[in-house]
């Protein structure tokens, strides 16, 4: 097979909280999304990255394979936006397929559900599925796009029996509230396969990163979510 | 050997010689389950734990951390009358001088040496034992200098070598303590008077004469000892009957020990398994409950957490925070492929909660992929809870050891009672290359230190015409180092015998020489920016290289980069070699460590720029840490790179220390305890030796640095120990708390 060559950010060797045990967890380098709160600014721009083959991101997991064999841990594709670099990750995931190890993908879902995408969730054993906002107006003033593709991946997901851990990033006064969370939770009530609700308290520890790149941060004005605000979110979802 | 003592045990070699493996073998249960079943705390365990709480407070306050010393009396096995802190609460008893936390003096380490610790906190020393001393009887460390050449001083004081036991007992040998317990003290004497028996040969050698007269200071030291255990009240000449017993048989030959001699490490063994079999025997006979079990445990870590040594602030400037390394080796596997883990290895444990945290006793944990799951997660869990845990695998160190080896310090791994180590504290590896390019001067003074190389002139360093001068002055330095420490034990054995310890080791024992290596991975690192980028020189007006210009990005050390990491262990093969050319005193072994204890920094301090762009005076890593920052991948990459460092070529030991905070373990006590489990069984199953697991924040530790008061137990661990933060100098506060502590958003 073709030794594709990926971009990646970063990777992380000990990842525990992408999925379930320890993880190895790929940044890809890259996303479309223009997500006002986003932790990893560095990541956005598509044409820069370090440039990695199948064979040596592979060399490299298999280098940490009894701490994930011993923790039933795996491998997460996270990013940046790991589907906009799709051939990669087929190759990628069949190698690492062929080797046993669990796969994650941590996604938008924005995507229109192309063949390639397709083939990509074949070899996916669990996407951690990050909505962005229930809201479609909402959701295009946060992040640039209509939900409309993420909602409909998610759907696919279910019909394909693909298990989900839905990530739910809790802004105040922008992604919670109430009618918005009701509107969420009848949503995933209408998904088979979801395994996990993470809801994920918004923080500003990435902000450094949008200066660093000489970009005003566009959430200034917003507070952190706290434990109080996390816990009025799970019980309006029922979790 | 028949005693009353051992009815309902079950009989194999141990009966007919001093076997300690054997009835452990034929006696213990393994225990599978979970913590389930463990008791807390009596209420007089409470109230005696309160009533030392109140005496460390006081101790902390009290000038140079020092309670009270005894300056008058010199401390010998027997030498103070028995004292207690509260006679009616106490279970187990024995105190090291009258009173707790009163530390007693023991010159024959070296008289200098007490008089300074006595100075440093205002205490006056004994006229008459000062007199004694000077002029009538020469201790270790005056022996040691008065045979010190004009070539090692000076190795000494450029601090290329140092650290060395010759200013401080050496420590680091672990009598087999388990042994009172089991035979009594008037078998152990009968079976050293027939070594001395077959020690009478027709014709009488060196060796022959230091071995009688070895002996004969055993059998005083166990006789010794029967008075001191008389002095409480007990006739420990017979074996111990009961559970009880055993344990303050054993407590008393550890005390003897820690009353005899002032040294470094005063390790315990492996004595929770051993302990177990009396537990269970009284148990099953119904005469002792479980609360009643975990209360004689719990008072004997108390006592354990009551020793104290008089030391100088030169000693606690490498050592800092007090440390006794009462180590305790738990649980690990058997070659017959049961586990050795106990219901005594948890209630050992279990004093942490009990308790609270604390260094001492330094808890070390023997991990195999194969424990069972129950002890795996109670350790793990109380790792989280605590930091005052150090694992070390077993399944590497079965291989080498068997399976009843204990650990002495942070990680010598030891048969008990058949093997014992001359401890050579480390040399400077990160110097040893700078005296390498400047041709033996040293960088910091300019002196010449090593006999006189062509030092290296080219603008910009060559890798191989480095490694070529780094290997002779390798060489060097190990001629230096073993000569060194031939001296200072040759003296150790002549002037600070440690008789009683010795007393509890067969006769016919394995010797080490215990080298060290500090600074490995700035050695490493600036080997690769030599080989990888382009590292210019930068001279003063004489000609030496005193600052290093990097060009270019080079692979780092802990970034599970084989580029960089087989340079790491080419130099630890290399420098173990040449330690091997090296004659050493009674035909010793040489072993390395790679282990630095707290004196990465004291190093650091002295040591000038080096090649990987380190700056002058900065700290080294840990042992075999990388250096703080140097580490981009995570976690398990540095892992990755620890354990490719070679047992077999290190085999005194390679300490790794782990620092991480709660959240990046896992999200909640469940995923943290399976995440840090995991890690462990993952690490060790690459065949890596040793890891100190910390977990806490950052903000903790600050908040600790500024109210110590509130933090009286935070216990964190460091290279090989364990030690109370606040305890700690702010220099080595700020050193670990800027230490990668693995963290992420």
């Amino acid at each position: 097979m073709e030794n594709l060559t990926g971009r990646i950010h970063s990777i992380e060797t000990f990842g525990t909280v992408d999925g379930p045990g320890i993880r190895f967890v790929i940044f890809f380098q890259g996303c479309h999304l223009k997500c006002k709160y986003c932790h990893n600014r560095d990541t956005w721009d598509t044409s820069i990255g370090t440039k990695i083959t199948v064979s040596e991101l592979v060399e490299d997991i298999n280098k940490y394979k009894e701490y994930i064999e011993f923790s039933g841990g795996g491998v997460t594709a996270t990013g940046g936006e790991p589907l906009l670099q799709p051939k990669f990750l087929i190759s990628l995931f069949s190698e690492l397929k062929k080797l046993g190890f669990h796969i994650a993908l941590d996604t938008s879902g924005m995507f229109p559900i192309t063949p390639e995408i397709k083939k990509v969730l074949d070899l996916t054993d669990l996407v951690l599925l990050d909505i962005k906002h229930i809201d479609d107006e909402k959701c295009k003033d946060l992040v640039g796009f209509s939900n409309k593709l993420e909602l409909e991946f998610a759907k696919y997901l279910s019909d394909n029996n693909i298990p989900i851990w839905i990530r739910q990033v809790i802004i105040p006064g922008i992604t919670d509230n109430e009618e918005d969370l009701i509107k969420l939770k009848d949503f995933l009530h209408s998904l088979k396969t979801v395994q996990k609700i993470e809801l994920h308290p918004y923080h500003n520890m990435g902000v450094y990163k949008w200066e660093k790149l000489g970009l005003k941060y566009p959430l200034k004005d917003v507070r952190c979510a706290n434990d109080e605000d996390i816990k009025r979110a799970k019980q309006i979802l029922g979790i | 050997m028949n005693f009353d003592e051992w009815k309902d045990f079950k009989g194999g070699e141990w009966r007919h010689e001093i076997n300690v493996r054997n009835f452990i073998q034929k006696n213990y249960t393994p225990y599978e389950g979970n913590a389930d079943f463990l008791a807390g705390p009596t209420e007089r365990t409470k109230k005696l734990w309160d009533t030392i709480l109140d005496l460390y407070k006081k101790e902390k306050e009290s000038k140079g951390g020092v309670l009270e010393v005894d300056a008058d009396t010199v401390s010998t096995i027997s030498s103070h009358p028995a004292g207690y802190i509260n006679k009616d609460l106490e279970q187990i008893v024995g105190l090291q001088t009258d009173k707790p936390l009163k530390r007693a003096i023991m010159p024959n380490g070296g008289i200098r040496i007490v008089e300074k610790s006595c100075e440093a906190i205002d205490v006056k020393l004994s006229p008459e034992v000062e007199t004694i001393f000077k002029n009538y009887r020469r201790t270790h460390n005056d022996g040691v200098f008065a045979a010190y050449t004009p070539e090692i001083r000076a190795a000494r004081s450029s601090h290329i070598i140092t650290g060395l036991p010759d200013g401080y007992g050496r420590g680091r040998i672990i009598g087999d303590y388990r042994r009172i317990a089991l035979y009594g003290v008037d078998a152990l004497i009968e079976d050293k008077k027939e070594v001395m028996q077959s020690l009478e040969v027709p014709s009488i050698h060196e060796e022959t004469v230091r071995d009688r007269e070895e002996v004969h200071d055993q059998i005083d030291a166990l006789n010794e000892l029967k008075v001191m255990a008389s002095e409480y009240g007990f006739d420990i000449s017979r074996p111990a009957a009961n559970a009880k017993e055993a344990i303050q048989w054993l407590y008393f030959g550890y005390l003897g020990s820690t009353k005899e001699q002032n040294g470094a490490a005063m390790s315990l063994g492996r004595t929770s398994t051993f302990l177990d079999i009396y537990i269970e025997r009284d148990i099953r006979n119904g005469v002792l409950t479980e609360e009643e079990a975990q209360e004689l445990m719990d008072h004997f870590i108390m006592k354990l957490r009551l020793i104290r040594f008089l030391r100088t602030p030169e000693y606690n400037e490498l050592f800092s925070g007090d440390p006794v390394w009462v180590t305790e080796s738990i649980g690990g596997m058997g070659i017959d492929g049961r586990t050795l883990v106990t219901k005594n290895s948890f209630r050992m444990l279990h004093s942490l909660v009990n308790l609270g945290p604390a260094p001492e006793p330094n808890m070390t944990v023997l991990w195999s992929t194969r424990l069972p799951e129950g002890f795996k997660k109670y350790c793990t869990k109380l790792s989280i809870e605590t930091s005052s845990i150090q694992y070390e695998n077993d399944d590497l160190m079965r291989e080498f050891w068997g399976d009843d080896y204990s650990i002495a310090c942070c990680v010598s791994a030891m048969r008990t009672g058949k093997q014992m180590q001359f401890f050579g504290a480390r040399c400077n590896l990160a110097k040893t290359l700078l005296y390498a390019i400047n041709g033996g001067r040293d960088e910091i003074s300019g002196k010449q230190v090593a006999s006189k190389f062509e030092p290296i002139r080219s603008e910009y360093l060559d890798y191989d015409e480095v490694m070529e001068k780094f290997d002779n002055m390798m060489d060097w330095v190990a001629r230096v180092y073993i000569n060194a420490l031939n001296i200072i034990h040759y003296m150790h054995d002549k002037y600070s015998y440690e008789k009683l310890e010795m007393a509890l080791h067969d006769q016919d024992i394995l010797r080490t020489m215990a080298c060290g290596i500090a600074g490995l991975s700035v050695v490493a690192d600036s080997l690769s920016a030599i080989k990888y980028a382009k590292v210019k020189v930068i001279r003063d007006e004489t000609g030496l290289a005193v600052d290093y210009k990097v060009e270019g990005d080079f692979p780092k050390y802990g970034n599970d980069d084989d580029r960089v990491d087989d340079i790491a262990i080419d130099v630890v093969k290399r420098f173990i070699h040449k330690l091997k050319k090296q004659k050493t005193y009674r035909n010793s072994k040489p072993t390395l460590s790679i282990l630095t204890i707290t004196s990465n920094v004291v190093y650091g301090k002295n040591t000038g720029n080096t090649p990987d762009g380190r700056r002058s005076g900065e700290p080294f890593g840990p042992g075999a840490n990388p250096l703080h920052g140097r580490d981009t991948h995570g976690a398990l990459a540095v892992l990755n790179t620890i354990a490719k460092l070679p047992y077999t070529y290190s085999e005194d030991g390679i300490s790794y220390t782990f620092s991480i905070t709660p959240k990046t373990l896992g999200k909640d006590e469940e995923e943290r305890i399976n995440n840090l489990t995991s890690l462990l069984d993952g690490y060790f199953a690459k065949r890596s030796h040793h890891i100190n697991v910390n977990v806490f924040d950052r903000a903790l530790l600050l908040d600790a640095m500024d109210h110590p008061e509130k933090y009286p137990q935070l216990t964190i661990r460091v290279s090989g120990y364990a030690v109370n933060f606040v305890k700690l100098t702010r220099e080595q506060q700020l050193d670990v708390i800027h230490r990668t502590i693995q963290e992420k958003m």
